[in-house]
């Protein structure tokens, strides 16, 4: 399931990041999630309530999801447009010249913790 | 309670892990080879081809990672080549700590290409640094020459792009140009070699190419 892997790793990352900054408990993790990262959040979180209860420093934490929306940049023209909405083909001059600018990310914004 | 702005990659424990592992690989002379396909693309087919035509000139050795079962690494070992076989635990991809860990009971002699097989999946592999040293994916003839527009991740992550089952183009409607433009598309770097492990069409051109980065590789270490 590929949103367990995500939570394997984010859990580690989260590990280390309480070891080095001295936390000992994390109370909420914010995550910023791309539109077309492929990543389905309900499953997501289903996951992390499973997984953080083997890690003592994440066993209270609430994730917090925020969504990213996906944008594509065309190098023909040299507008950005809605990924989603479009997909590969550029929706004002019709090149296939496009390149996803943001939307693909799963990145840890934040964390409270003590 | 205190807030602490981060913005690390949710997996960027596992991309540490990953440059480590490259740089002590490249200490010891080893050099890994991440192989990604969808399942049934025909990597050990093609892995089998290639150790037999490298026999003498360069040491092999394979690593497979399935979710279940040694019949790959089987069917390696039947052709003398050194082999282990790797469970993911259930997981659609390798990752760092899991090739660290196979790599640590496989034990390979320093100078050898480590092939890693990767887990039989178009979409998860290409997301996880495995520390590989090259990224090697194959798309074969009966998947279809469209796969590139579905799944561009590994397209574009990969070193090389090998275009297998060749032998069987006459049977399917797999327009081989449109794959390779679909493919230098989404990555102008990528190497591609149309090849059939089955008849070795195509496979000295590869091998070629193999044995000029893995020189790379050793010069550079």
């Amino acid at each position: 399931m590929h949103e367990m892997g995500i939570i394997i790793h984010l859990a580690g990352t989260l590990e280390e990041t309480a070891r080095e900054e001295g936390l000992t408990r994390i109370s909420r993790v914010t995550l910023e999630v791309g539109e077309v990262s492929g990543i389905i959040t309900d499953y997501f979180e289903d996951c992390w309530n499973y997984f953080k209860k083997r890690h003592p420093v994440l066993e209270d934490s609430r994730l917090e999801i925020l969504t990213i929306p996906a944008v594509t940049y065309c190098s023909a023209c040299g507008r950005e447009y809605e990924t989603v909405k479009y997909g590969r083909e550029c929706p004002y001059c019709k090149s296939g010249e496009t390149w996803l600018v943001r939307g693909n990310e799963c990145v840890i914004k934040e964390i409270e913790a003590e | 309670m205190k807030v602490i702005e981060l913005n690390k990659k949710a997996t960027a424990s596992n991309d540490r892990d990953a440059a480590l592992l490259r740089e002590e690989l490249k200490s010891r002379g080893l050099f890994l080879i991440n192989l990604m396909s969808a399942a049934g693309s025909g990597k050990t087919t093609f892995l089998s081809r290639t150790i037999k035509d490298l026999e003498g000139r360069v040491p092999v050795g394979v690593m497979e990672a399935d979710i279940a079962s040694d019949v790959d690494a089987a069917a390696i070992e039947a052709l003398g080549a050194k082999s282990i076989q790797a469970h993911t635990g259930g997981c659609c991809h390798m990752d760092a700590a899991m090739t660290r860990e196979a790599l640590d009971a496989f034990q390979p002699e320093g100078g050898m290409i480590v092939f890693l097989e990767n887990v039989g999946n178009l979409i998860c592999p290409a997301e996880y640094d495995t520390g590989a040293h090259l990224k090697i994916m194959l798309l074969s003839v009966p998947e279809g020459d469209d796969k590139p527009l579905k799944y561009p991740l590994m397209f574009e992550e990969s070193d090389a792009l090998l275009i297998t089952k060749t032998d069987a183009l006459p049977y399917f409607d797999f327009d081989l140009e449109a794959a390779r433009k679909r493919a230098l598309a989404l990555n102008p770097e990528i190497a591609v070699f149309p090849v059939s492990a089955k008849t070795g069409e195509g496979m000295a051109a590869f091998e070629d190419w193999l044995l000029g980065r893995y020189r790379a590789f050793t010069e550079s270490a």
